[in-house]
């Protein structure tokens, strides 16, 4: 990176930050603390809620992804408009009639005091522990590609979160998210644009060649359970997860409940539902025409140049040199039959068409091989070798054919999205640690200024928290997809709370805790005894929660008293 | 039985109201969200199909 990127970078970060900061300087009303001022339109709470659940992974990984797999990751994101549908029906104008702070402070309305510091304990050792995740992986790629120093990369990024989210809190993260947004779609556009205009072929030719290598399969309705991606797991799966996360999470839920009205807060909801699947297709979509892009332009055998060099220096046998060696030739062997490919189908010469396609399917799937053994090369002179290749797909495009100062807008984006969510949760768990524990168990009657100040310290513990743990990320192998298992154990349970509260209004407080406290024991006993995907614990994790407390409240003599709720 | 707020319920009309032309109601809101669905799913199918 050039002078020229890093003031572009630094420049719109800190000015983000520092205008983020000083916009909403001095709040000591609770309410505007932890819901900014009630003034907020639709525009912004749709961009906060966007910029809340993509960090820079999306715009890092998802390009990588449409690398690999083509466009049917998109088929995940099927669920999430009826799932916005059902929150903005259900969830949010409960959570606006009651005014909560929390989504917890609801459990705690509808059921008792328990429920509510059980859903709020388990939200915050998910999302606790999940903390360091949004800083730590976007830090070791470009730490990694641009050669910054790793912990220095983490401190500083979360520093510079904790500093305008402890000063600012919710209207402070609302206002920086808006412009971050800006400067990640400044960003991506411009990547798509470049991308676009360097493509040595017409759009037409290039999407051609993408459906012959199978990566615009973006609709599967097959019913086979073992395929990844397929219309039904992406809407049934899909539903169920959004749900989870834009229902229940408080990272996002003090997104939109800070909305001036109802009609706002729904608005953004929609707004969200209409482009989070053309958002997400896009950012595939660009992952598919770098592939594209590198069928006929010189490809590195492994896109994370660090590690490769670091593994030809230590390779004794010369085997990686030979593998770079014959990928080469393989390069300029499958340009050709793309090109002859192209030209004959231009001709109508279907039978040169085909042969030529099959000649260059057969010239990937040889390289796909190469790369497969590369990594088994690699991994036999580094075995700590973590994370996926095609992670590095994106920014080594980016690094290698963007011009300076563009260089600098892009990884200001990857910045802008790792901050925007992370502001996000420090604000989430501050909060929740404030009004769902210290204000309910610590102290009931203090001033407005106070509670403030106690969301600024537990805000900035958690923002400690989240860098310390980003930091020590590297000791554990499998960490990132331990934290996913962790959230996938208590995601179920947490849904079915709420389910239970909006849909079930004969079950009481003390029916659902113990439901639920079942329900967890049972996840815990299935994860240690049963060899199934993780994922699935969300689904059994909720149906035995809802199924317990049916079945305890059949039980129980008397009505429930906590179910108190206006309807 | 008792009156509404003057208030609340003003503010219940104004969040009745969508405020978007030609889509007044939620019901309608949400229709036009599901009919966007399926709109890019006919798309992106037709992208599959279109160049397998």
């Amino acid at each position: 990176m050039s002078l020229l990127d890093f003031l572009v970078l630094i420049g719109s970060m800190v000015g983000i930050a520092v205008y983020g900061a000083w916009r909403t300087r001095g709040r000591r009303d609770l309410s505007t603390y932890l819901k900014g001022d009630q003034t907020v339109g639709w525009v912004t709470i749709g961009i906060s809620v966007m910029a809340t659940q993509a960090s820079a992974i999306t715009f890092i990984s998802t390009p990588g992804q449409g690398f690999q797999d083509g466009l049917g990751f998109v088929q995940n994101y099927f669920g999430l408009p009826f799932a916005l549908i059902l929150v903005a029906a259900v969830f949010l104008p409960m959570y606006r009639r009651l005014n909560v702070y929390t989504a917890y402070e609801f459990l705690g309305q509808r059921f008792d005091a328990k429920t509510r510091l059980l859903g709020a304990g388990l939200f915050l050792l998910q999302r606790g522990l999940a903390a360091g995740i949004t800083i730590y992986a976007p830090a070791i790629i470009l730490s990694t590609m641009l050669g910054w120093r790793l912990d220095l990369t983490i401190i500083l990024s979360g520093m510079l979160v904790i500093i305008y989210t402890v000063m600012g809190g919710c209207e402070a993260v609302n206002l920086t998210q808006k412009y971050q947004m800006a400067v990640i779609f400044g960003g991506m556009v411009t990547a798509l644009v470049i991308l676009l205009v360097r493509l040595p072929a017409s759009l037409t030719d290039a999407l051609t060649v993408a459906g012959g290598f199978q990566k615009l399969h973006a609709v599967d309705f097959s019913l086979d359970v073992k395929q990844r991606y397929t219309f039904w797991s992406g809407l049934l799966g899909g539903l169920f997860l959004s749900l989870s996360y834009f229902g229940t999470d408080q990272s996002q839920v003090q997104r939109y409940i800070s909305g001036a009205s109802l009609r706002e807060s729904r608005l953004g909801l929609m707004f969200n539902a209409v482009l989070k699947i053309p958002m997400q297709f896009a950012i595939l979509l660009l992952g598919v025409l770098l592939f594209v892009f590198y069928q006929f332009e010189p490809a590195p055998l492994f896109f994370n140049q660090t590690a490769w060099h670091q593994a030809v220096a230590g390779d004794a046998t010369h085997s990686a040199q030979a593998l770079e060696q014959q990928f080469t030739a393989l390069q300029a062997a499958r340009q050709q039959h793309i090109q002859a490919w192209l030209a004959a189908r231009h001709d109508g010469n279907v039978p040169a068409e085909t042969s030529a396609r099959a000649q260059a399917l057969a010239d990937g799937a040889h390289s796909d091989a190469l790369r497969t053994e590369a990594r088994s090369t690699m991994l036999a002179t580094n075995p700590g070798l973590k994370g996926n290749d095609a992670d590095y797909v994106f920014i080594t495009f980016i690094l290698d054919y963007l011009p300076h100062g563009l260089i600098g807008l892009l990884v200001a984006a990857f910045f802008a999205a790792a901050l925007s969510s992370k502001a996000a949760e420090l604000n989430a768990l501050g909060s929740t640690t404030t009004i769902d524990f210290y204000r309910h168990l610590v102290r009931r009657d203090a001033s407005d200024a106070h509670y403030v100040r106690m969301t600024k310290w537990f805000t900035f513990f958690w923002g400690l928290v989240a860098v310390g743990f980003a930091l020590f990320c590297h000791l554990a192998e499998n960490l990132i997809q331990a934290v996913n298992i962790v959230g996938s154990i208590f995601y179920g349970v947490v849904l079915a709370l709420f389910l239970v509260a909006f849909f079930l209004r004969h079950v009481g407080g003390t029916a659902i805790f113990w439901a639920a406290l079942a329900a967890q024991t049972l996840v815990f006993v299935l994860y240690f005894s049963l060899n199934i995907s993780y994922l699935w614990f969300n689904f059994i994790g909720c149906a035995a929660c809802v199924g317990f407390s049916l079945l305890l409240q059949a039980f129980m003599r008397n009505p429930p008293a906590s179910n108190r709720v206006p309807t | 039985m008792n009156r509404p707020n003057p208030t609340t319920a003003r503010l219940e009309r104004h969040d009745d109201q969508t405020g978007l032309p030609a889509l007044r109601t939620w019901p309608r809101v949400y229709l036009l969200v599901a009919a966007s669905f399926l709109l890019w799913v006919i798309l992106l199918r037709a992208l599959t199909v279109l160049f397998a």
